[in-house]
């Protein structure tokens, strides 16, 4: 239970809002659900409801619509590679595709050993960096700009060699 | 301009450091602010320079901050650095490299406002680098910049970052409202507009980033400096995020007023490989293409001269388009972008994005009849005016500009059924 696991963080995030208004604290509650389990299941959403006082399904609302929250499992790693318009005309379509077919997948699709998903996502602000991709991991959400493929590959052998160590 | 009023990182690479930052002038406008103005000054000095809002709108701060309602607190400051509009990364690159002027920004307008609390809406994306803010807000309440009886006054202040979840609509204030509150990030009717019943119902300010950050140098040179940059009607500095097909993307700090023409050739080094240039979004996904005529490229970027040649300034973030682009597949990319960014709360902008994507889809795969370019055409009518909010209206403006000045790209791509 995040409770009994995280008491402490659960209190600092409540403490930025007032009392009366917890429910404000959902995304932040979100996050730590995440992060504790991969992604946000059925049950750690009636975990952040029971803190805030809200019916569960207000909160799967939430998941739902964020498309930061994932309410089914992944790759260990989201590698989520910008292919808006401002990214497009610097070839980070192309960037996306030859991903994919380096790690034998089609986009959306997870690698072999559970640990890379790659997905497409809209603009992050990093439209002069193209080709730029975002790496949703267990720890936060790392950027990764002025990317190639080399580049890309080697930072995905890094992760492996981290998930091997670990 | 000789220095960087906003992006002063790139004079003094340290600036990121508080005590680079105090060393420079830091918080000498809170400062004195705090010890020597009441609010209703430092909001009088705010609309007599005009500083109108960043993020789009441009709104000016000051009578947007004038519209608080009187004598209801606690009130807000919400930050809004929710960036999400394909082409902006201005934003970013303040907080990154210049964060303790935008921090000393909130901390000024919040003064003005009468909050004792300050929330910065990052966008979740943005995870690492709201990590790092609140670093920088910790080393504030060490210094005594923030919290109780700052400079020794009766005025106390926090500030707290709070991280959305991936939702571009929450740039807009009151979904960004509705997003903090712990739901899903739709917009509400106004009025009531924030002011009056914003944040948890109470009266809020709600300002951009690089609005927030223009002002430490408004109190600490005066109106009459800031109306000598830029334009009458549009005073100041501002950042220009430059994409697409140029040589040096990247932003471009320059005083409104600036052309394109000296945007794109002069600081972005013109178009990439040789090519000429075809058209322009002056303002991201969210205004209409503008073709790349000499009467467009000699236009000044101010909010007053882009809507004269048909288009909008709105964040300022140019993405430039060569002679290789298709404008039906432009066309196709922004409406996805908007048929997976509406929020689903009113029906023209849900279900209008969602029939142009599948217009422009089959234009895309030439599975489409000559007449699809003008059923295309009708439901991008049909959207206008009739949306909840200004999602919908932007997400029109690309496609019927794309129509009517590249209706060729899109007749190409008829009939030839692949």
């Amino acid at each position: 239970m995040l409770v009994n696991k995280y008491p402490k963080e659960i209190d600092r995030i409540l403490d930025k809002f007032p009392p009366e208004r917890k429910r404000a604290a959902a995304l932040p509650l979100l996050y730590l659900a995440q992060r504790e389990y991969g992604h946000v299941s059925k049950e750690a959403i009636r975990e952040v409801a029971g803190i805030l006082d809200v019916d569960p399904t207000q909160v799967g609302g939430l998941v739902g619509f964020y498309t930061l929250l994932h309410d089914k499992p992944g790759g260990k790693y989201r590698l989520q590679v910008c292919t808006d318009l401002p990214c497009a005309l610097r070839g980070a379509e192309e960037f996306a595709e030859e991903l994919c077919d380096n790690l034998r997948i089609k986009m959306g699709e997870t690698t072999e050993d559970g640990l890379i998903t790659v997905e497409e996502v809209k603009c992050l602000a990093g439209c002069d960096k193209a080709p730029m991709f975002q790496l949703q991991a267990p720890d936060g959400i790392h950027y990764f700009e002025n990317q190639d493929i080399e580049s890309a590959m080697e930072l995905i052998e890094e992760l492996r060699q981290r998930d091997d160590d670990a | 301009m000789p220095e960087h009023i906003l992006l002063r990182h790139r004079d003094i690479p340290e600036i990121a450091d508080l005590d680079v930052y105090l060393k420079h002038g830091g918080f000498k406008a809170f400062e004195d602010v705090v010890k020597n103005q009441t609010p209703e000054q430092v909001i009088d000095t705010v609309k007599a320079a005009n500083l109108r809002g960043r993020g789009g709108a441009g709104f000016p701060a000051g009578v947007k901050w004038s519209f608080l309602t009187p004598g209801v607190f606690p009130r807000y400051v919400v930050a809004n650095a929710d960036e999400s509009e394909p082409g902006t990364f201005k934003d970013r690159e303040i907080m990154e490299g210049n964060p303790y002027q935008f921090l000393e920004g909130v901390a000024i307008c919040s003064y003005a406002a009468q909050a004792n609390t300050a929330y910065v809406y990052c966008r979740g994306e943005f995870w690492d680098l709201a990590h790092e803010l609140e670093g920088k807000i910790e080393a504030l309440y060490g210094r005594g910049l923030l919290g109780e009886g700052i400079f020794d006054s009766d005025y106390s202040l926090r500030i707290y970052v709070h991280l959305g979840a991936g939702a571009y609509i929450c740039g807009e204030e009151t979904a960004l409202l509705s997003s903090m509150e712990g739901n899903i990030g739709q917009p509400r009717l106004r009025p009531p507009f924030p002011a009056a019943e914003g944040l948890f119902a109470k009266p809020t300010v709600i300002n951009n980033v690089e609005t927030l950050t223009n002002l430490p140098p408004i109190i600490n040179n005066g109106v009459e400096w800031y109306r000598s940059i830029g334009t009458e009607k549009s005073t100041g500095p501002k950042i220009f995020s430059l994409s697409g097909h140029v040589e040096r993307p990247g932003n471009y700090e320059l005083p409104l007023g600036t052309t394109f023409r000296e945007l794109i050739f002069e600081h972005g080094g013109g178009i990439r490989d040789g090519k000429a240039i075809k058209g322009i979004l002056p303002a991201g996904a969210s205004a209409p293409l503008l073709p790349a005529t000499d009467e467009v490229l000699d236009t000044p970027m101010d909010y007053e001269s882009v809507p004269k040649v048909g288009s909008q300034l709105g964040s300022a973030s140019v993405i430039v388009l060569d002679e290789t682009v298709d404008i039906a597949w432009m066309a196709y990319k922004t409406t996805s972008f908007f048929k997976h960014e509406s929020c689903g709360k009113c029906t023209p902008c849900r279900e209008g994005t969602y029939w142009m994507y599948h217009i422009l889809n089959r234009i895309q795969n030439g599975n489409a009849e000559s007449e699809d370019i003008d059923l295309l055409k009708r439901v991008a009518l049909g959207i206008q005016g009739k949306c909840f909010c200004a999602l919908g209206e932007f997400s029109i403006t690309p496609v019927i500009a794309g129509i009517e000045h590249f209706r060729s790209d899109f007749e190409a791509l008829i009939g030839d059924g692949k």
